[in-house]
């Protein structure tokens, strides 16, 4: 049985640095569930966060192996319970004058936005957790859902630390010794 | 090697100049004697200041042996080796020797021309993502395209190929950074927020390791090749002598515990002796220093050590529960983590803590004496276990010997009496076919006066044997022992064993008429037009006379053509995915287990 994990990465923004993390997954034989690039509070680093499939042992070899990148400054796991995860979702719909109004209605529910209309579709933005957006989902399906485009996920620690703060726990295994 | 800091007697700003007298004078200033490399289109502009430079460079025939040739200079001297090439398949003939280096954890700087950076991504002439092609196998790369990033990116490089873990560090540069006008900074410090090595070991960790030593009743140390990378031998005789505790070298770490001493059980793994194997089957802890659970020592995993605590020490955090789970992990240098244990172990003795492993000692002596590492002699022909045993006893330990991979390359370890670090140079990890000659090469340059031997198969030696030429012009007199079976003999060895004996493409026909092969290429010929000496003997009654005919001759390269008996096999042996418990010391034939108490 394998849980999913989301690693927080923070990288130097060099050119290339992506592709070395990604082929560190590749050549080591893990799977990205999602991965999401940006910049953060600091212009040369850019924040990564990465959502993977496996058990706590490969975990382990993971963030050590990641953590033996020379662009790789730093890697914190996020558990749900203390992290906010978000995911931003356009959802573009069938609509006709009879469904639209349940349409919107969905869209009110879970707190989403309509970001273009046309006489046959409107185009839903919405952000949540992956439970959110899946069950928005379900409910706009009877309608007719004619594309998706989703991001990775993000994720940021709840309170007021900051990643860059030392205090923050590393993932275990990464500072062994 | 270069320091965090560079030293401040050296320039650091001039005018200008252009890249590529940027590129040689940073590679000066880190103290570069010597590349091995063939120019071509892209790293052309290096070229030219590098033809009045004071750094010495080997023109080579084939960019495999530039790389390998820096891995024996770096594996003999512990300096990092340089070698160079241009882009496109001359870049992409350095990807064997870069994986060869990362898996053996060489320090290596590649240095690669690049097309100018207007044509990358056009599939220019001669153009290959190299950068991209070496990420899975490089420690870190660089693909420089501002003249001005030169001098950071050669020291930067070669601070990491150097320390920590070391390993092959590729600089891909654009043949219009090599050809801009630039100014030379040299930085007086290094910015590497994300590369900060472990070095010193953990207090608390250490403690742990000693208690765990002094309550184990079967402790062995299995050391591996970190042990030769931290200089760490004088501490590691230390630590087993004042303790008592046997010892066992992989493959890797041949010579970092001498031979002759009593405490050392040899070489453990898939051929290793049978006293290394069941110590560590048997042991109640397993002291890992510098060693990485490879599936050569290992066989199956489930079945390994089966009774043993595990104390893994390495300076990659990667390698510890990587393959097996430690008890106590320690990251750091194995010099470091070593002298710091003797110091908590004497703290503890004069407590009266002390370990005693007397009777495992005399327990696994015993099977060290009742198993010793043979062969038959065969009734015909020359046994090649003998060559190497003679070999071994005439250049003595001082000499280095390099080995390809194979049949040659277990007998040498085993056959070879290894006193010292740095006396063996093999490809472990990769198993690369070819390492032999170019190896010894660089070795050769790196210690001019050490006798030095390559061990090669007839199968290895044809893979890179074009860099006689490049020894014999250049003055590196190295000795080639062709161990020559007239086939894959590893590969024979297993069809023999497991392929009924269908001997499917291995019969390389290097041998005599005399077992119907064509002797094509003849090995003696071949010297000769390489400008080598070369020698041949196949009875063991001309052994030591050839031997000593080769050893004479220093101007020159030489090379014997050792016409061997082919059906030779190598033993130990446990098949591969099986338990250690399955060793066999010959076809067919476990050692005897009916004392066994341990």
């Amino acid at each position: 049985m394998t849980t999913q994990h989301t690693l927080s990465v923070l990288v130097e923004n060099t050119p290339g640095v992506l592709a070395r993390v990604s082929s560190l997954f590749m050549r080591r034989g893990f799977n990205i569930e999602s991965l999401a690039v940006g910049p953060t509070e600091i212009p040369e680093i850019s924040r990564m966060t990465i959502v993977v499939n496996v058990d706590e042992l490969p975990l382990e070899q993971v963030t050590k192996q990641l953590n033996k990148l020379v662009n790789v400054l730093k890697i914190v796991e996020l558990d749900s319970g203390s992290a906010v995860e978000r995911e931003l979702m356009l959802i573009k719909v069938k609509t006709d004058p009879a469904t639209r109004g349940q349409v919107l209605e969905t869209v009110q529910l879970f707190r989403a936005k309509v970001v273009d209309v046309a006489t046959d579709a409107v185009t839903i933005e919405a952000t949540g957790d992956s439970g959110k957006l899946n069950a928005m989902l379900k409910v706009l399906e009877p309608f007719g859902i004619r594309e998706i485009a989703q991001s990775g996920r993000v994720a940021i620690g709840r309170g007021a630390r900051s990643i860059t703060d030392r205090s923050l726990r590393a993932v275990p295994g990464t500072q062994a010794g | 090697m270069t320091g965090q800091t560079n030293p401040s007697s050296i320039e650091t700003s001039t005018p200008t100049l252009t890249g590529a007298q940027s590129l040689v004078r940073a590679l000066e200033n880190v103290g570069v004697e010597v590349i091995f490399g063939i120019p071509g289109g892209a790293i052309l502009p290096a070229y030219d200041p590098l033809f009045d430079s004071s750094i010495r460079h080997i023109l080579v025939r084939h960019e495999q042996g530039a790389g390998h040739a820096a891995q024996g200079y770096a594996s003999a001297s512990g300096r990092v080796g340089v070698c160079m090439a241009t882009s496109g398949p001359g870049a992409t003939n350095l990807v064997t020797a870069i994986a060869n280096a990362y898996m053996d954890s060489i320090p290596i700087v590649a240095i690669t021309g690049q097309v100018s950076s207007n044509l990358i991504g056009t599939d220019g002439f001669q153009e290959a993502d190299i950068r991209g092609i070496t990420m899975p196998i490089t420690k870190h790369s660089y693909l420089v395209t501002d003249a001005s990033q030169i001098p950071r990116v050669i020291a930067e490089a070669f601070h990491i190929a150097g320390t920590g873990r070391p390993g092959p560090v590729l600089v891909d540069i654009a043949k219009d950074a090599l050809q801009a006008t630039t100014t030379f900074d040299w930085p007086n410090e290094l910015a590497l927020p994300g590369y900060r090595p472990t070095t010193h070991p953990h207090g608390k960790q250490v403690r742990e390791a000693a208690r765990l030593l002094i309550d184990a009743e079967r402790p062995v140390l299995y050391v591996g090749g970190g042990v030769i990378k931290a200089e760490a031998s004088a501490e590691l005789l230390q630590l087993a002598e004042t303790y008592g505790i046997p010892v066992v070298t992989t493959l890797m770490a041949r010579g970092a515990f001498p031979d002759s001493h009593e405490l050392h059980l040899g070489m453990p793994g898939m051929h290793g002796t049978v006293a290394a194997v069941s110590a560590l089957q048997k042991s109640d802890l397993l002291v890992s220093l510098g060693a990485r659970f490879d599936d050569r020592v290992t066989g199956n995993l489930d079945s390994f050590a089966p009774l043993a605590k595990v104390i893994h020490a390495d300076i990659d955090p990667a390698e510890i529960s990587k393959n097996r789970h430690a008890d106590v992990p320690i990251v750091g240098d194995c010099r470091e983590v070593i002298s710091d244990l003797l110091v908590v172990l004497a703290a503890l003795a004069e407590d009266g803590e002390k370990g005693d492993y007397a009777a495992w000692r005399q327990q696994m002596g015993a099977v060290k004496t009742k198993y010793p590492v043979g062969y038959d002699t065969p009734a015909e022909g020359l046994a090649p276990q003998t060559v190497i045993e003679r070999l071994s006893a005439i250049a003595g330990p001082e000499a280095i010997y390099a080995a390809g991979v194979g049949q040659h390359q277990m007998w040498a370890a085993h056959y070879v009496d290894y006193e010292r670090p740095r006396q063996w140079l093999n490809s472990g990890g990769a198993g690369t076919m070819g390492y032999a000659v170019p190896a010894a090469m660089g070795a050769q340059v790196a210690d001019p006066d050490r006798v030095v031997w390559a061990i090669d198969g007839d199968g290895c030696f044809q893979m890179t044997n074009q860099e006689l030429a490049t020894c014999a012009l250049e003055g590196i007199p190295i000795k080639v022992a062709v161990i020559n079976n007239s086939s894959l003999g590893m590969v024979r060895q297993w069809q023999t064993l497991f392929y009924e004996g269908r001997y499917s493409n291995t019969d390389l026909n290097t041998g005599p008429e005399s077992i119907g092969a064509r002797r094509i290429p003849d090995f003696v010929k071949l010297a000769d037009a390489y400008g080598c000496v070369g020698l041949r003997c196949d009875s063991v009654e001309d052994l030591d006379a050839t031997i000593e005919k080769a050893m004479a001759i220093t101007d020159r390269p030489v090379v014997i053509d050792f016409v061997v008996e082919r059906d030779a096999m190598v033993w130990p042996m446990v098949a591969a995915g099986t338990s250690n418990d399955a060793i066999k010391i010959a076809r067919d034939l476990a050692p005897e287990w009916e004392n066994d108490d341990l």
